[in-house]
């Protein structure tokens, strides 16, 4: 079966500017997202609190479970229905508190046992996190993304040239760019777990993109005389095109497995990975490619 | 045997090794049957998983500083007294400064001969006269103060750990992080709050003579006498006039054990106290026969019993209106000692068994659904080489289980993920791969040079790709935590992996193809 059809040359270099706009347009839709309009809407672990996921035996709603907080002063909780609506299942977080916190998730059993009765009420998670701990944890989120960032520029440097590098890490802060601005747009939590789908999609994005530098640089080689770049990086490209979609295809097929069936607990982990995979199959294609025929019109 | 062959073999080898280390797991909640001869260890599972709980608890060693200068602070005043120095004040001042008031400014001397003497850890920052009153003030040099940290610290530890092991949790882990963290994991714990109570008691036991030459009701009234001050009783909050001044304290405890008095049902904390113990109550209730004992936890009385008699012996009780469970914990923290320094709890992560068991079952679902439509789609893509893709895929899982077994490693849901992300990735080095060969084989090769050509030029490609994402997971690992760690884990392994199911079995397979079987045309 054939995916491309071999010989396929797509004008991939001519479309370029189409999409430079594009990602400039989503860049900055992100940015003015995360700085101006809506900021980063960081869960319990970088931003310090109490968070309780509860079961209910029977149908409850939100506002019967607001109510049920009133007595104990934290109906100003974010309270959020999860899971199927069979569950009923929710999720109750209140923000971090100056008094000792530990026993704000007990305050909370005790408010839902006592509304609702006891054998009704499950607690199936308590999140309790201080603001040192959450301070240590949003430092260590960072640097992993910062560290990951300069070993694998280092990597690529290695084994490329330094335009190629540069393509590279260009695609990359791109796809984590617009990751993050679509999370701050929905107003999804940023939690560790979605820092470390941010960290695989650096890895798997610069996957895509090395596939098709190698075939570039095996291009290169092989090409003799006097040859046009952009078509050599069309070339290429439609050459590993069957390849970066295939990949991409399988990949995306098992994380909507996890997003649909993983459950609550690692939905915007598979949310930001399912994003990731497809703005990292973008941009190996559309950014890090024409970034080298940018690099190397200057000189010729 | 030729080369290819022993190549074959060796492959074989490893897989079966890896599924000889899984196989134990495939086995779920069930036990591994008698005539298994291979390793019986299942992966072990995450918090997250099996449910429990996992606390970071910081010791605030800066009141262990603070209580080490209050007790220097009665040394100091005994040793004033008996080398007739006239002292208006001495008080302990937080952090680590003590403060000496002398109503003689001469006695100056004497007290600086004293402290250099006996408190050599003490050093004088600052004295002033006023009024005819000489203030001096002395800092604990930094030294001690570390060493008492420290100490705290290391004195927590053991104490917790001694706790959590008569509270019965299996396979707990208690480790120190950083300077003054204790880092807890605690599988299968279904009460956290009673798990907290327990950790996080201070338990201090004291015993303080009941002040009863003065008026509780001037004292309630804000007139308290020296030497004394109002507590109160632990259930009733009733008020009690108290000594400043404990005869006794838990560290002279031998024993403690949970008794049932009969006539009412109710729970009594029986304890015994050591030799020196012993004799310190004796002397203490022969003192004070017909007077009120009052038994301090935590600085709230528990009962205040009238002493009859002078007790031999060393054997006494704590009552309290406890419950059985109450009882039970509070003689556990009696045994394992009390705690130098106060806890907090900085962090906390409680995750019930339902949910452990719902995040296994959607894990190990999202895992066979994923996996059969990556199986299906490969067949169907490739056909014959496709069924070779997910032979190596299943190859690929066997063997991420049975290196988990192998190193005990811990197996977390965000790991389940990781399974899963490497089953959609796994194949994609194969796709390297026969994409390159299909362009091989339309330049016209035969079968064989256009196999050997493919992987050769693949190679590059698929180690630079794999790199990559492995570059990401090692930062993962080293920056990430609990859960997060997992998912570092079984990435890694996946990736690793995946690279000889591809280079070396799927290679191996296709190889036997061309080459043996002399296969004229390939379907890919």
């Amino acid at each position: 079966m054939e995916l491309i059809r071999p010989g396929t040359q797509i004008e991939f270099m001519k479309k370029k500017n189409i999409a430079f706009a594009l990602s400039i347009a989503l860049i900055v839709l992100s940015l003015t997202s995360i700085f101006f309009l809506k900021g980063i809407n960081y869960g319990i672990d970088f931003a310090g609190g109490t968070e309780v996921q509860v079961a209910f035996t029977d149908p409850v709603n939100t506002g019967d479970v607001r109510g049920a907080m009133d007595p104990i002063g934290l109906n100003n909780s974010i309270i959020q229905r999860i899971g199927a609506p069979d569950d009923h299942e929710f999720l109750i977080r209140t923000p971090m508190m100056n008094e000792a916190s530990d026993d704000i998730s007990q305050k909370i059993k005790g408010a839902l046992e006592g509304a609702f009765g006891g054998e009704k009420v499950d607690i199936r998670r308590i999140d309790m996190v201080g603001s040192a701990v959450s301070k240590d944890l949003k430092q260590k989120g960072f640097l992993s993304l910062f560290y990951a960032g300069i070993g694998i520029l280092i990597y690529i440097w290695w084994r490329f040239e330094f335009k190629f590098s540069l393509g590279a890490i260009l695609a990359l802060i791109h796809d984590v760019i617009i990751t993050v601005g679509i999370f701050s747009l929905t107003g999804k939590e940023i939690n560790l777990p979605v820092i470390a789908a941010l960290l695989t999609i650096v890895g798997y994005s610069l996957n895509d993109t090395i596939v098709v530098f190698d075939r570039i640089r095996e291009n290169l080689k092989k090409a003799s005389g006097s040859f046009e770049f952009s078509s050599l990086l069309d070339n290429s490209i439609s050459q590993t095109l069957s390849r970066t979609l295939l990949t991409s295809f399988t990949t995306l097929i098992v994380v909507l497995c996890l997003y649909l069936l993983g459950g609550s607990v690692i939905h915007d982990f598979a949310f930001a990975l399912m994003v990731g995979i497809i703005v990292g199959t973008y941009s190996s294609i559309f950014i890090a490619s024409p970034t080298l025929l940018i690099m190397s019109s200057g000189k010729k | 045997m030729n080369i290819f062959k022993l190549k074959g073999l060796l492959i074989l080898l490893v897989i079966v090794v890896g599924l000889f280390f899984a196989a134990p797991t495939f086995f779920g909640g069930k036990e591994v049957p008698e005539g298994w001869i291979g390793p019986k260890e299942k992966i072990k599972l995450g918090l997250d998983l099996q449910g429990g709980m996992h606390l970071v608890l910081k010791v605030v060693s800066e009141k262990a500083v603070e209580s080490r200068l209050t007790s220097i602070a009665s040394d100091l005043k005994g040793q004033m007294i008996s080398k007739r120095i006239h002292y208006k004040k001495v008080a302990s001042q937080s952090p680590d400064l003590l403060l000496v008031e002398l109503r003689e400014p001469d006695d100056y001397d004497k007290l600086d001969a004293l402290v250099l003497d006996g408190h050599p850890y003490l050093k004088e920052v600052d004295s002033s006269t006023k009024e005819g009153i000489t203030t001096v003030t002395y800092k604990m040099t930094e030294q001690e103060s570390a060493s008492i940290r420290e100490q705290a610290v290391a004195q927590a530890l053991e104490t917790i750990r001694n706790r959590i092991d008569q509270y019965g949790v299996s396979e707990p882990s208690i480790i120190p992080q950083g300077k003054d963290r204790i880092v807890l994991q605690l599988p299968g714990v279904t009460d956290p709050e009673r798990a907290k109570k327990l950790i996080g008691k201070t338990a201090i036991l004291e015993f303080k003579l009941v002040d009863e030459q003065h008026s509780l009701d001037d004292a309630v009234r804000g007139d308290v006498p020296a030497g004394s001050y109002v507590a109160y009783m632990k259930d009733a909050q009733k008020p009690i006039l108290l000594k400043d001044k404990a005869v006794m304290t838990g560290d002279l405890l031998d024993d403690a054990r949970v008794k049932i008095k009969t006539t009412y049902n109710e729970p009594y904390v029986a304890i015994s106290f050591n030799r020196e113990g012993a004799r310190i109550f004796e002397r203490v209730t022969s003192e004070n026969v017909g007077s009120r004992l009052a038994i301090l936890l935590d600085g709230k009385v528990s009962s205040a019993p009238v002493i009859r008699e002078a007790i031999s012996g060393g054997k006494a009780i704590i009552e309290g209106r406890f419950t059985l469970e109450e009882a039970t914990d509070l003689a556990i923290v009696l045994r394992a000692g009390s705690l130098p320094a106060p806890v907090e709890i900085l962090e906390e992560r409680t995750v019930g068994p339902s949910l452990g068991q719902d995040s296994i079952h959607k894990g190990f679902v999202s895992i066979m659904i994923g996996g059969a439509l990556v199986i299906i789609f490969m067949v169907v893509y490739y056909r014959f080489f496709g069924l070779l893709a997910d032979l190596a895929l299943v190859c690929n899982i066997v063997l991420i289980l049975g290196i988990l077994a192998l190193f005990h490693a811990v197996l977390t849901l965000p790991g389940i993920a990781g399974i899963v992300l490497t089953i959609g990735m796994a194949v994609d080095a194969n796709v390297i791969v026969y994409e390159r060969i299909k362009e091989e084989l339309r330049l016209g090769r035969t079968p064989k040079m256009a196999v050997e050509a493919g992987y050769k030029n693949a190679l590059s490609t698929v180690l630079d790709a794999n790199i990559t994402t492995l570059i990401a997971a090692v930062v993962l690992f080293q920056f990430g935590t609990g859960p997060v760690r997992g998912f570092a884990v079984t990435l890694s392994i996946g990736i690793l992996s995946s690279l000889f199911t591809v280079l070396v079995l799927c290679r191996w397979i296709i190889e036997w193809q061309v080459n043996y079987k002399k296969v004229e045309r390939i379907s890919i």
